[in-house]
């Protein structure tokens, strides 16, 4: 059973995407953990960690995930979590993907992702089990 | 990482992925908790059940604020419903709870039901000793809501709190058979709502008359249950049901009746997995022996007896050969 | 029938156009079509079909102003063009700002980051990151200044997107205006000021519902006396329908709040015509034309029977829906970015046929990142060709009388009213929010598009259909990463330059007006033995108090709202 968190890191209160993301995933059959806006990078590591969760998707609208998310993936080593698979989403210029995939983000899915692109990356990535 | 010396050291990336493999049925899950078990029994475990809009979360992020400040570590094991078509679900209680997020001290897993009725997992049994052994010395079962056959509850606690909230028609639930006998402390949530004093005197009334019969055996008559008035959103009314539930923990453990429950959890927990674990056999002897398909024709033609059939294949299962 | 139409188009013309166009002539004195046909100001039925007419469409500048709220509309003034921006810094701002009055916008639109939204000052942990993306980062009244610099308040209108701290963004315009010697009276614009959309849309709230309400109704009452020509309030559908709503959901809800906002109005004690007319609105315009057209008339009609039925206002301007439109950047995709300036092209035709007093229209690459200077100023050319060259602007309410856009109307408003009336039944809109049934319709109606875009029910031109291989469009707009470094140090420098003694006693006296009291005479009473608290967050801002030390004293007092509703 993968167990995904799915959270929005920074001051961004833009929920709609991550709240579709997170039903439709429910309906694909994942277990979503849902945090709502407004979470620290250490408040989103340690809900990883505690929820031992497969992946962490982020969620971002304000042009701040360059700070954020490797800052997410950063802790999330820090505190064991080193194989907690992290990825993206949201209004990401194409051409930062390559910086943050070098930090540490498996993949950023742009406005217009399906949900099936994004379970096609699931099942993919799944190393436990 | 050698699981149980991390647990016991309360590190939490152990105690998680211990509650995983315990959540997963992992063939490594029965030897842990064994091997943590002779260090359980300190905490006391409190499960917060009641109809799903009454503020659950909302009450139980305020009380470890509360326990928090007493000092000591708590955990936090919050159950939602998995959906019956996709087997997926949300888990979106720990919202409500996620000032505490980054306080060491405070661990919270959300957990799926993942098909069990009884308004917790089949799990959380085990997921209970883990933060036992880990040192949480209080740990909130928050359960999906109250109904007829969400009583599990009681078998996991040590004192469940019952929520209530005016204007749903709790009146009409609180009369219901079963809910009754579910409670230890009552709370009625959401308090500056109309109806709130009507609830509280209806859930009087009929406490009076309940009887705690079919709880406990032999039993006395434990402390009076009370009834506490919260606003949990507005922080009105949850310091007192905090010293509430401390003091009536007091009171059970120095009248011995907490001992007797904790015997009663045991017991129920102990038949529950046996019977699990035979059941789990018999259905794989009858995979096993491929018969199924075989012994439905030869009883739907009347060739077979049913108690015949069925009373051999017992027999068979026992000696522990195969048909 | 035609008899009683025609006696009440003569006294329309000569109650309500004649004083108008005395005073504001209309722009031209014939309006012909692109091959010289001459246009008429207004078109009305011929014949039986007129049943109804009077009291469902009526005329345009009079009750219910379904057909429009001035009776010559934009054959007397264009709507404003009102551009939304602001990143980085306040003098890269202000240089756009400068660059768009020049090539022809007519009025300012103020973005701000989010940690200024929010209320705190760059230097915040929390506004790692986010300092100056989303919109120009403001800490205190320097960074104001810096904003307006070369920028004559008294001769611009200046509408500010700025919500849970709205009394303090107010606040510093005026302490601007002040410092460019230009008085109170003759300052125009908006703020935004809508905190309960926040609650379900947007996210950028602060404080709980009621001492939200409060702040909200302080600046009513301040600018009812203070501010003449200051739109207090715009009610917003536009983020409540970016959230997934539908269209009547859009309307409904916003007007929903709009009573909320009326109701705390009158109890804190103001009369409903000494404000009502300095609310305005904020829709959004999506890509169905013609429904958005209805919907924009369905609002004004159902406003105005909210007005005078439930509130019993007795003045015109407070029963008229007047209103901003934004184009919808939900819309809007990234692939195929050119494809964005037609959805626009569309988005605003629907807003102005639907009546708009004022447009922002959505630059091509706005699903990317925030638009470049060509970007915007294709946008606002969007505009002017509507406006100059399509002749749109030539009769008022052109679409009335189209059988489908009437019966559309109609079934908007039957659907408006069913959402409303549940509101009430709820007990109004802030318990229904803290019961999370706005946020439920709106999800739902999110989820079900999203799914029908997913599984090619709805079609979304180069996303689900009409593909293309492409590449990524180069020369997007970056926001300087230095900005949070530089915003800080400039913060710190002004921390310096202040009278520490001074801050503190007028944060002191913000403390005490907060908790009740009135500290020595500052702040006036108003309604309800309550103080004023704009008084003191004016006092506090001329001293150079910071946004984040402001809303520190408030949110000790008030509390932090936090969301309880999940999915």
């Amino acid at each position: 059973m993968l167990r995904i968190l799915i959270a929005k890191p920074g001051l961004d209160g833009h929920d709609r995407g991550a709240k579709f993301i997170a039903r439709s995933l429910r309906d694909q059959g994942y277990e979503v953990i849902y945090t709502g806006i407004r979470q620290t990078p250490e408040a989103i590591a340690q809900t990883a960690i505690q929820e031992d969760v497969d992946f962490v998707g982020l969620s971002l609208l304000s042009g701040a995930h360059k700070e954020l998310f490797p800052r997410v993936v950063d802790l999330l080593k820090e505190a064991g979590g080193e194989d907690i698979i992290v990825f993206g989403g949201g209004i990401i210029p194409e051409e930062d993907i390559p910086f943050l995939k070098q930090r540490g983000v498996a993949s950023v899915f742009g406005p217009g992702t399906t949900t099936k692109q994004i379970v096609e990356f699931l099942e993919s990535s799944r190393s436990r089990d | 990482m050698d699981l149980f010396e991390d647990i016991r050291r309360g590190r939490i990336r152990a105690v998680a992925r211990a509650v995983s493999l315990i959540e997963n049925v992992k063939p490594e899950a029965e030897p842990l908790v064994d091997r943590l078990y002779p260090h359980t029994g300190r905490s006391l475990v409190v499960g917060i059940t009641g109809s799903p809009r009454a503020g659950k979360s909302t009450l139980v992020d305020r009380l470890i604020t509360l326990e928090r400040s007493r000092g000591g570590k708590v955990a936090v094991i919050a159950v939602d419903p998995s959906s019956p078509f996709s087997g997926g679900a949300i888990l979106g209680d720990r919202l409500r709870m996620q000032t505490h997020a980054t306080d060491p001290n405070v661990f919270i897993r959300s957990m799926a039901s993942r098909g069990f009725l009884g308004g917790v997992s089949a799990t959380t049994g085990d997921v209970i000793k883990v933060l036992d052994a880990a040192g949480y010395g209080t740990i909130f079962i928050e359960t999906i809501g109250v109904g007829q056959t969400e009583v599990k509850i009681v078998e996991l606690s040590d004192i469940v709190v019952l929520v209530l909230m005016p204007e749903t028609g709790d009146e009409i639930q609180v009369m219901k058979a079963g809910v009754m006998e579910i409670g230890d402390i009552f709370v009625i949530n959401k308090k500056d709502l109309p109806g709130a004093d009507r609830l509280h005197a209806e859930l009087e009334y009929a406490l009076s008359f309940s009887n705690s019969a079919g709880r406990e055996k032999g039993s006395e008559e434990g402390p009076a249950h009370p009834i506490e008035m919260t606003a949990a959103v507005h922080d009105h009314g949850v310091g007192r049901l905090h010293e509430t539930l401390h003091a009536y923990a007091r009171e059970i453990t120095a009248s011995g009746k907490l001992e007797r429950k904790r015997r009663f959890r045991l017991e129920r927990e102990l038949l529950g997995a046996l019977n699990r674990k035979v059941h789990e056999l018999m259905d794989t002897h009858i995979e096993v022996s491929r018969q199924l398909p075989a012994w439905v024709d030869s009883l739907y033609r009347r060739e077979a007896r049913p108690y015949a059939l069925i009373n051999e294949q017992i027999q068979i299962f026992l000696k522990g050969e195969h048909a | 029938m035609l008899e009683e139409l025609e006696k009440q188009k003569k006294m329309w013309e000569e109650s309500t156009v004649e004083p108008l166009i005395s005073r504001h002539p209309e722009r031209r004195s014939e309006f012909v079509t692109g091959s010289d046909k001459s246009v008429e100001r207004l078109y009305l039925p011929e014949d039986v079909a007129a049943e109804g007419y009077l009291d469902k469409q009526g005329f345009p500048g009079q009750y219910p102003y379904t057909r429009g709220v001035q009776p010559t509309m934009y054959r007397g003034r264009l709507w404003t063009m009102r551009q939304y921006a602001g990143f980085g810094s306040a003098e890269e701002s202000n240089r756009r700002y400068r660059y768009l009055l020049e090539q022809g916008q007519t009025g300012l639109s103020v973005a701000f980051d989010l940690p200024t939204q929010i209320g705190f000052d760059s230097d915040n942990p929390l506004a790692e990151g986010e300092v100056g993306k989303v919109g120009v980062a403001i800490d205190t009244l320097e960074d104001m200044e810096i904003l307006f610099h070369d920028i004559p308040l008294d001769r611009i209108s200046t509408s500010m997107t700025i919500n849970a701290p709205a009394a303090i963004l107010l606040a510093m315009y005026i302490a601007v205006a002040e410092l460019q010697g230009i008085g109170k009276d003759k300052l125009r614009g908006t703020i935004q000021n809508d905190i309960l959309k926040e609650y379900v849309a947007r996210g950028t709230y602060i404080f709980p519902p009621e001492p939200s309400m409060r702040l909200i109704t302080d600046i009513f009452a301040y600018c009812s006396r203070e501010l003449p020509h200051w739109n207090t309030i715009s009610i917003s559908g536009y983020h409540i329908r970016e959230a997934g709503s539908d269209a009547s959901q859009e309307v409904a809800f916003t007007l929903a709040n709009g009573i909320e906002y009326v109701r705390a109005a009158i109890q804190a004690g103001l009369d409903v015509d000494r404000f009502a007319g300095r609310l305005s609105f904020f829709f959004n315009a999506h890509n169905d034309l013609l429904e958005e057209v209805a919907k924009f008339r369905a609002a004004r009609r159902i406003w105005a029977r909210i007005m005078k039925e439930r509130f019993n206002a007795t003045e015109d301007r407070s029963m008229m829906l007047r209103f901003h439109t934004q184009t919808g950047g939900s819309t809007l995709t990234a692939q195929q970015p050119d494809n964005n300036i037609v959805r626009v092209a569309v988005q605003a035709l629907a807003a102005v046929l639907g009546g708009t007093q004022s447009l922002h229209t959505n630059s091509r690459e706005e699903a990317l990142a925030l638009p470049a200077e060509e970007s915007v100023r294709l946008a606002l050319r969007t505009q002017q060709i509507l406006a100059h060259e399509s002749g749109i602007t030539s009769t008022v309410d052109p679409l009335a009388g189209s059988y489908y856009v009437e019966a559309l109307t109609d079934r908007i408003e039957l659907e408006v009213w069913q959402y409303i009336d549940r509101i009430e039944a709820l007990g109004g809109m802030i318990p229904s929010i803290l019961k999370g049934y706005v946020q439920k319709q709106i999800q739902e109606s999110s989820f079900r598009t999203q799914k029908d875009i997913e599984n090619g029910e709805r079609v979304v031109v180069g996303v689900n259909q009409f593909q293309v291989d492409e590449q990524k469009p180069q020369n997007l707009l970056r926001v300087d990463p230095e900005i949070r470094r530089i915003q800080v140090e400039k913060l710190t420098r002004v921390k310096h330059k202040r009278n520490a003694s001074g801050v503190k006693k007028t944060l002191e006296a913000l403390a005490s007006a907060a908790a009740g009291e009135a500290a020595g005479g500052s702040g006036a009473a108003d309604g309800n033995e309550r103080v004023n608290l704009f008084a003191p967050i004016l006092a506090a801002v001329k001293a150079y108090a910071t946004i984040g030390e402001i809303c520190d004293v408030l949110r000790q007092h008030f509390g932090e709202y936090r969301e309880t509703i999940v999915l």
